[in-house]
């Protein structure tokens, strides 16, 4: 797994796709709680997930990377668009008819520390999934799914409070690697561990990843972590991509200033660089998804923005080799971070 | 603003006089399966202007350590067991809790992580900025401390000051809150500033505002800083020196290029492998293996050894904890036994052979 590139070439047979997505939230008022506006979590995304590849979803707190992964679970219903699974829409489907497909894709939580339930042993835990879909579970499957994330099968009775943070997320990724999904959704899979124990789990990830053919979406905030993983990789900004394609395009040549923005605003991991290095620090903060700018919803904090932006909104543009755009004036060709304007 | 940068500046800087000496600490908490070690026997000086960078991760007791300068640690079950905390010439451990209120926001003062916990939810930025600068200068007329919370707010750059002083914390992001976070801790002017995890709630454009906004009060105040964070990136962007903990001890000290690009302690060594990067390939990470150990009674031996890739089960990890001493550079020191093992021109980690 040491080339992203390898991993998509095996197959290109597509997970998931998402059509034209739409998720709003209502926002009620009053004592009668009419609807009052809605908050537009996502606003029209178009995604394709094939099979073996790991899509990594980055963007801030706010911009709807984790309302699209529930939408993709179905466990949100999407206002519209359409959801399809292994070629299958389930947009319309009722929790009944969801059922058999609920197994192929399944989901491992950001806190190790909320998602499992504490009065539940491990082995209780990690056959679950079995139980719910009536399937015969075997100890000796306990074992060696314990086994698979780096527990020892000991440890079958014991309670999660019992273990570490890192050993939680191990038993999370057990259960949801249990019935041998096709799509995992990772929700910021290692943002709550501590960096030597990070370290552990995206590396069982990746090893899971090769073992059992999986196809991952993970969201993450860490830019590092979503490149030491992914094949291809989205970024978000309020509702919608403005950006996606192959990983080593992304953060070699990032096009759209949000996601120059988003890159520059990483520390260099060496103090030697720490004044050298040109940054574009982004004013202000995200605007409302309630009521989104005009046009192309970056511009109210874009170096760039033109008249244009604040009319028309630009379009997701394939600007060749698989990298996707949604900017006007989008930096083609070889402009990496260092190229960009110092905007201190 | 003289910088431990180069060495150089860094002998010259241990010639001054330290704003803060931490001697020998010791911190023990009391729970009901017994007590807990959560600091011991941390020492070290925090010089005018500098920024120490505190690294360690979660339990290896860089919070309690700066509870204890605090003198907040007075909660239930945690104590200072043993150690001095020399501020001023004072032995901040044995104040009383009037004389430390006193000097809290004043003359130390401290920058929290949670935004939202720390701010009054009720009550105006600018009346809580407000109260800062009143506990301290009872007889400021209201006029003058309406000007200094202004000036404040600009100078953490909050737009229109003087339409945000009448806001509450929930009508402010996150990074806006975190602002008038830093707004009450410099009100007083403070020599010694403790900034625990300023950035790990907010989003990276947001952390690298913020950033700029700790740096930029800083050269404006004079004030020392004690960064304390888990995050690497962090430290190698605004410290001068860094201490790195492990299960409550220090476990290397060294101006922020030593840490960086040649740490000799295999515990530094890990964590640097173990962080992906966003530049150059993507070759497995090389995790530390295990988990930190349980604080709990007395043990033997370097904290570390369970977990390390030097020790090889040598007699001497197990029997002796090592103590902290000087190698290579001044300023460098490192405990563990086995240090010169790791050589740091024939590097085996990442750091130095990534740079550039």
């Amino acid at each position: 797994m040491d080339e992203g590139t390898t991993t998509v070439s095996k197959a290109n047979v597509e997970v998931l796709r998402l059509e034209g997505i739409v998720k709003h939230f209502p926002i009620s008022q009053g004592v009668f709680r009419r609807t009052a506006g809605a908050i537009r979590a996502v606003d029209g995304v178009d995604l394709d997930i094939e099979s073996g590849e790991t899509v990594g979803l980055v963007g801030e707190s706010g911009c709807g990377k984790s309302t699209l992964a529930r939408l993709a679970l179905r466990v949100l219903q999407p206002t519209s668009g359409h959801i399809v699974l292994e070629g299958q829409d389930i947009t319309a489907l009722s929790s009944r008819q969801m059922r058999p497909y609920r197994r192929n894709v399944q989901m491992v939580f950001q806190d190790p520390y909320t998602s499992l339930n504490p009065g539940m042993t491990v082995e209780a835990i990690v056959s679950e999934p079995f139980r719910v879909h009536r399937q015969h579970m075997s100890s000796t499957k306990v074992a060696e799914l314990l086994r698979l994330v780096g527990l020892s099968p000991a440890h079958r009775n014991r309670y999660p409070h019992e273990f570490s943070g890192g050993q939680r997320q191990r038993i999370g990724i057990a259960r949801a690697v249990a019935l041998n999904p096709r799509l995992l959704i990772l929700d910021e899979p290692v943002s709550a561990l501590d960096v030597s124990i990070q370290a552990q789990i995206l590396n069982l990830l990746m090893d899971l990843q090769e073992q059992l053919g999986m196809t991952y979406l993970m969201i993450a905030h860490d830019l590092a972590v979503v490149r030491h993983v992914s094949t291809r990789v989205a970024v978000m900004y309020l509702g919608k991509i403005v950006e996606l394609g192959p990983r080593d395009e992304i953060y070699a040549r990032p096009s759209h200033p949000y996601t120059q923005a988003l890159l520059s605003a990483v520390p260099p991991e060496s103090p030697t660089e720490r004044d050298t290095r040109s940054r574009i620090v982004l004013q202000g903060d995200p605007p409302n998804p309630a009521n989104p700018p005009s046009g192309c919803r970056f511009r109210t904090r874009c170096w760039k923005a033109q008249a244009i932006c604040a009319t028309e909104e630009p379009l997701l543009i394939n600007r060749g080799a698989q990298h996707l755009t949604a900017c006007h004036f989008a930096d083609v060709g070889s402009v990496g971070p260092q190229g960009t304007p110092d905007q201190r | 603003m003289p910088r431990g940068r180069e060495g150089t500046t860094l002998i010259s800087d241990s010639a001054l006089e330290p704003v803060l000496a931490v001697r020998n600490l010791c911190v023990e908490y009391t729970t009901r399966a017994g007590s807990v070690h959560a600091v011991s026997d941390v020492s070290f000086d925090i010089f005018p202007h500098e920024t120490l960078g505190l690294v360690g991760e979660s339990g290896c007791g860089k919070t309690a350590t700066c509870l204890a300068i605090l003198g907040l640690l007075r909660a239930p079950g945690g104590k200072v067991t043993g150690g001095e905390v020399i501020f001023r010439g004072a032995d901040l451990t044995r104040l009383t809790a009037k004389a430390f209120r006193r000097l809290r926001g004043r003359d130390v003062s401290m920058i929290l992580q949670e935004s939202v916990s720390a701010l009054n939810p009720v009550a105006t930025i600018g009346r809580q900025i407000d109260e800062a600068i009143k506990v301290h200068n009872r007889k400021l007329p209201r006029a003058e401390r309406r000007a200094a919370v202004l000036e404040l707010l600009h100078q953490v750059g909050i737009p229109q000051p003087s339409l945000r002083y009448n806001r509450y914390p929930h009508e402010l992001s996150g990074g806006m809150r975190q602002r008038v976070m830093i707004a009450i801790s410099i009100a007083n002017r403070p020599s010694l500033l403790i900034a625990d995890e300023p950035t790990t709630a907010l989003d990276v454009t947001i952390q690298a505002q913020i950033v700029d906004v700790l740096k930029h009060v800083q050269r404006q105040s004079h004030a020392s800083t004690l960064l304390v964070t888990h995050d690497l990136g962090l430290v190698s962007q605004t410290a001068d020196r860094v201490i790195v903990m492990y299960a409550g001890s220090i476990v290397e000290t060294g101006d922020v290029m030593t840490i960086f690009g040649s740490p000799r302690h295999p515990y530094t060594v890990g964590l640097h492998q173990s962080v992906p990067r966003l530049s150059g390939a993507t070759e497995r990470l090389t995790p530390i293996p295990g988990q930190p150990p349980s604080l709990l009674g007395e043990h033997t031996g370097c904290p570390f050894q369970p977990r390390c890739f030097l020790s090889r089960n040598r007699r001497r990890c197990l029997d002796e904890a090592p103590a902290l001493r000087e190698i290579g550079t001044v300023g460098h020191t490192v405990a563990c036994h086995f240090a010169e093992e790791l050589n740091p021109s024939t590097d085996n980690h990442r750091t130095a052979s990534r740079d550039g």
